[in-house]
């Protein structure tokens, strides 16, 4: 028996046997499952952006050109037509600030509920943790969420001056992680669902839309105080996105008073943060519980 | 001379001393097949009714395996049998629904190549992408890039987009990759018989390679040579059980009787009216003329075929063969009564024929042989495979099928 041979044996009689597929234990063992494949996890985005726009001309300005027309349908026809920038000012900062946060979770949902079925092939062929489809959704949506950053930082510029750089810009971190949480325990959940339902991936093209227009994205928070009851208004600033881009809106629009917004949002935002840390969990469980099937099902 | 050895037998590795790396207990596996796939189909036929439009179907019952590192081994069943079912169970792809299936050791499927390359991106891309699936770090796959490439053959198409290239590039690729990680089990589906006739040998050589470094293989494959040639034990499946487990040899021919029965019920359901069997080889005798029966063919010795036959109704024409094979399963000769040009009498009740060969030379080793029983246009009847078996001596002058008597001397130089 040759020496590498010994070796092999060797080694492998260290190790431990361990279930094929699933890993040992619950959450501890999928988090390490997929920082160990974090690399391919890296692959994976890239993979999913490069391939996006290959071969079109103007490659990745796409990801510019849909939020900026959006954005000009919005300020034009709802800020000059429809009056809505008489109420809130600089209302193409106030805007783009809402799409580009909401553009984050809608393109985290969508893809994420779609990446399981159209990774297929791969998961039908070999073990990896799945949750690496979801999540490398999550990583191309951040990407786009990056470049569009960059437009809002220059549009807030030339906006403001030098106005936007205050205290109050950290929002930024707690508005972007509780969408980051809330988008990506609902991806977990509905990519799971979508194995099994396919209708999860239109019921997500209608819960997108309604969801945008649930939060404070075209018109203000003080137009809603104003117009629906106490207990309406409590619900609707209990929404996730609807916190996170008021506190978005508090990092990059400087034009806006303190009546704009509800009292005590970071707080508000640390909660809500929280109850997704909760929300993210369960969705993960779900997950892990419907994954072995996953191969089978799709 | 029954050569029968139906008895299961434990899986061995050519190693010695070798620890277990998959361990399969009691595994079942069911699959739900429903017939209503949309929200509204499901709500519909909720509870009861609901049940009636599924059904359970077992593609795994109760399978126990245990595989030694080192070992190469085939499953062989069947379409439907459950074997890529199994593997897929042991690859972690599929959870078993009752039992279990434990491992140890960097694992690596070979299942549909390429099941990971994107078609926009570029060869080059590919290959990482890839092998980050197979598990292999970046530095690890930059530090093979070149082993990689220069397998694959691709040359300069590894930076134009996959979608560009030919079938046939595209597995070279994909098995490159593949063939290039660094796994202890390797799990290899259907996938051998990729590429032109070079190619081929390249992975079966990367193969016994494999092998020798003592990395266990687990090989799906419907070419029963190459489950012969390669592999040291294999299991049969049926129906999602373990009909057998041993030695190569036996399980392909336990496989081929599997097959038999199922032509034959075939045959019975098509035509339930007709015996499906109507065939049978009654008896098979050798003999080696001027030797002691069952003694050792020598080089140039005749050898005697006699096989008896009968069939259930009268048979105004046909034919009888014989098929000689070493023991991998590559054939030595043949022959049957139209090259013969022999033509028979009527087949009434029982027949037997005699094959006198004469002068056989053939290289040291094991050889059976088959008799058939065939309809005029070449139709099996009936085959009884591994009828007969004889042993030529082997003295190590020569390797190979063939033998002839050969000298060599220096003409130059």
């Amino acid at each position: 028996m040759s020496n590498i041979v010994t070796e092999r044996f060797e080694r492998l009689r260290q190790e431990r046997m361990v279930p094929a597929g699933r890993p040992a234990t619950a959450v501890i063992g999928s988090v390490r499952e997929i920082v160990a494949h974090r690399q391919l996890l890296d692959l994976l985005i890239r993979r999913d952006l490069k391939s996006r726009y290959k071969d079109s001309a103007l490659g990745f300005a796409w990801t510019l050109i849909r939020p900026l027309v959006q954005l000009a349908i919005y300020y034009f026809v709802l800020g000059k037509i429809l009056g809505a920038s008489r109420n809130i000012p600089e209302f193409a900062v106030y805007v783009f600030a809402g799409l580009t946060l909401y553009g984050l979770f809608s393109e985290i949902v969508a893809a994420g509920t779609a990446s399981i079925v159209s990774n297929a092939g791969l998961i039908k062929k070999i073990y990896l943790p799945r949750e690496i489809y979801p999540l490398a959704s999550v990583g191309a949506a951040l990407f786009n969420f990056g470049v569009q950053l960059v437009v809002l930082l220059v549009a807030t510029v030339l906006q403001s001056g030098t106005a936007w750089i205050r205290l109050d810009l950290l929002y930024f971190f707690p508005s972007t992680l509780v969408i980051l949480i809330w988008a990506t325990a609902l991806a977990l959940l509905l990519a799971a669902a979508n194995v099994y339902l396919r209708d999860m991936q239109y019921l997500v093209e209608v819960l997108v839309l309604l969801l945008m227009w649930a939060s404070p994205i075209v018109y203000s928070w003080q137009q809603v105080a104003n117009a629906a009851p106490q207990w309406l208004l409590d619900i609707y600033t209990a929404n996730p996105i609807t916190l996170a881009v008021l506190g978005f809106h508090r990092a990059f629009w400087t034009a806006g008073p303190d009546s704009e917004y509800p009292s005590h949002l970071l707080l508000r935002l640390v909660v809500v943060g929280v109850v997704g840390l909760v929300a993210l969990l369960l969705c993960q469980r779900v997950f892990a519980k419907l994954q072995g099937n996953f191969a089978q099902e799709i | 001379m029954s050569i029968d050895m139906d008895t299961t037998q434990e899986t061995r590795s050519p190693f010695s001393g070798a620890p277990a790396v998959v361990t399969v207990k009691n595994v079942s596996k069911r699959f739900t097949i429903r017939k209503d796939n949309s929200l509204k189909e499901r709500v519909v036929t909720l509870g009861r009714a609901g049940r009636r439009h599924s059904e359970d179907f077992w593609a795994l019952k109760d399978i126990s395996l245990d595989i030694p590192a080192g070992t190469t081994i085939g499953l062989l069943g069947p379409n439907g049998s459950g074997k890529s079912t199994l593997l897929k169970t042991i690859g972690g792809i599929l959870e078993p629904t009752t039992g279990s299936v434990e491992r140890r050791g960097r694992l690596a499927a070979l299942i549909e190549l390429g099941a990971g390359f994107h078609p926009d991106l570029t060869g080059r891309e590919n290959v990482y992408l890839n092998a980050a699936i197979l598990g292999q770090t970046q530095e690890e796959t930059e530090a093979r890039f070149d082993d990689i490439l220069q397998f694959s053959g691709i040359g300069d198409f590894i930076d134009t987009q996959v979608k560009f290239y030919s079938s046939g590039m595209y597995v070279r690729l994909a098995f490159a990759v593949a063939i290039n990680t660094d796994p202890d089990v390797l799990l290899v589906d259907e996938v051998l018989a990729v590429g032109d006739e070079q190619f081929q040998k390249k992975c079966l050589d990367k193969i016994r390679e494999f092998q020798e470094q003592g990395r266990t293989i687990i090989l799906v494959s419907h070419s029963l040579g190459q489950v012969q040639e390669l592999c040291d034990s294999a299991v049969v499946l049926h129906h999602g059980e373990v009909k057998f487990q041993g030695s190569a040899r036996l399980a392909v021919k336990n496989f081929r009787e599997i097959l038999e029965g199922r032509r034959l019920a075939e045959a019975e359901a098509a035509h339930p009216e007709e015996d499906a069997n109507p065939g049978k080889v009654e008896h098979v005798e050798l003999e080696i003329p001027g030797r002691a029966p069952g003694a050792e063919h020598h080089h140039g010795d005749d050898l005697v075929i006699r096989a008896t036959f009968s069939h259930a109704t009268v048979l105004p024409e046909w034919r009888a063969g014989i098929k000689i094979e070493n023991h991998l399963g590559n054939p030595a000769f043949g022959i049957d009564s139209r090259q013969t040009q022999v033509k028979h009498d009527p087949l009434r009740g029982t027949a037997t024929v005699e094959w006198h060969l004469s002068d056989l030379r053939l290289g040291g080793g094991q050889y059976f042989v088959h008799v058939f029983l065939a309809k005029p246009n070449g139709e099996h009847i009936v085959i009884e495979r591994e009828a007969a078996r004889f042993v030529v001596v082997d003295e190590d002058t020569q390797s190979g099928i063939a033998w002839t008597k050969t000298t060599e001397r220096q003409i130059k130089g």
